[in-house]
């Protein structure tokens, strides 16, 4: 028991920094995106949109990003840096599923499955 | 318009910093300043709270990663409650009295700072318990984390998981009801409840924060509650923030989050206590 509960911590800390870089890479991805979009909106000082109007379905935003319109690449920013909690949780499964541990995977995907059914209910409720 | 944008990075970096070390989210210190302060409807000062939320959580978890302070395994599983508790709230708006939990989480959180009071009187950081806890053996939960204030390992054990499950439940059930972040309850559970050290509790938090607010974020994005000049560099300056207090807190000795918590704690569980009571101030 003993030589198990070693070996599951040090598997664990694999999973965990590899975990880490794929976050990192979201999370700096979506900075990225997010501060161009801010530099454009300080630099040119247009929204590229009318008045207060904000671009919100996904359709406008990527449309806006191709024309370099400051709001739709902020958008798309914002919506990145919400999908990375997300993307930890899809990561985690695979790292669990890579440690063969099958509770944990079980347990996460489960998570996601009550995220996708919360995202459900909040797009439709 | 460059005023407001150096502003709210400014705004941001304190909040990354304040909710990264405390495991709590910015929304706490990021929607009176927008309101009070700078007189923002409140509808856009939530959209931008729950934003900051996931910039904390966000740049807290890359920091905290690389040095595996926090338990992924207790985060997943609780996130179960957490998350479970957030629809059944949401399902609940209008049929449950929001009084009845404010009165409850506000004698949970006052509870919990009386005996973090008592934790500190005590001067013990760490629990060892004698006998394993049969659950969290079970379910792998006992860890292990570097202190770098202490500069030692630092392996310690759960226990009352069902205690602390039902706690996330509710946390969960709060977020989803009151729409208010539930960081603080998530530490109440982990630490008050579970046993576990502040460090882990907090930045294990700081994951699980995240996650719930995911769901609720995208409702929030697409109904237009997202303002881009508010919300962009305010997530930038949290993102900064929140790298930087991670840093910090893992170099803090717990005693001193724990007395800079305390107040924190006993502030929002009066506020809600007094809300419940239907006292306005």
């Amino acid at each position: 028991m003993a030589d198990k509960q070693t070996a599951t911590s040090k598997e664990m800390l694999q999973v965990e920094s590899v975990i880490g870089r794929i976050l990192q890479v979201g999370v700096i991805f979506s900075a990225i995106v997010m501060a161009i979009g801010l530099g454009l909106f300080l630099v040119t000082g247009q929204s590229g949109y009318p008045g207060t109007v904000v671009p919100r379905q996904m359709g406008l935003i990527l449309q806006g990003t191709w024309q370099l319109k400051p709001y739709a690449i902020m958008m798309l920013g914002v919506y990145c840096l919400i999908l990375t909690p997300v993307l930890r949780v899809i990561v985690s499964i695979y790292a669990f599923y890579k440690e063969r541990d099958h509770l944990y995977v079980a347990i996460t995907t489960l998570v996601l499955f009550i995220l996708m059914v919360a995202l459900f209910i909040g797009v439709h409720g | 318009m460059m005023q407001t944008a150096l502003l709210m990075l400014g705004v941001g970096v304190f909040a990354g910093i304040a909710g990264s070390i405390l495991g709590i989210g910015g929304g706490m210190i990021i929607t009176p300043i927008l309101t009070l302060g700078m007189g923002l409807n409140i509808k856009y000062a939530i959209g931008a709270s729950i934003i900051a939320v996931i910039a904390t959580s966000s740049g807290a978890t890359i920091a905290y990663l690389r040095d595996n302070v926090l338990n992924l395994r207790v985060a997943m599983f609780l996130e179960i409650a957490t998350t479970i508790g957030a629809i059944v709230g949401a399902l609940l708006t209008g049929v449950l009295n929001p009084k009845y939990l404010y009165l409850l989480f506000g004698c949970l959180l006052v509870f919990s700072g009386w005996n973090m009071v008592r934790k500190l009187r005590r001067g013990q950081e760490v629990l060892q318990r004698v006998e394993p806890d049969k659950i969290a053996a079970k379910l792998k939960l006992n860890g292990s984390y570097y202190d770098k204030a202490e500069m030692k390992d630092v392996d310690y054990q759960v226990e009352n998981i069902p205690a602390g499950f039902s706690v996330m439940f509710g946390a969960g059930v709060a977020s989803g009801l009151l729409g208010i972040g539930s960081g603080a309850f998530k530490v109440m559970a982990m630490d008050t409840f579970m046993k576990m050290p502040l460090k882990p509790s907090s930045s294990t938090s700081n994951l699980m924060m995240g996650v719930t607010a995911a769901a609720s974020a995208t409702v929030y994005f697409f109904n237009g509650a997202i303002l881009p000049s508010i919300a962009v560099p305010m997530a930038l300056g949290i993102l900064g923030g929140a790298v930087i207090g991670s840093r910090i807190m893992q170099v803090l000795p717990a005693k001193w989050i724990r007395i800079v918590f305390i107040p924190v704690i006993l502030y929002i569980g009066l506020q809600m206590l007094f809300k419940g009571l239907g006292v306005h101030f």
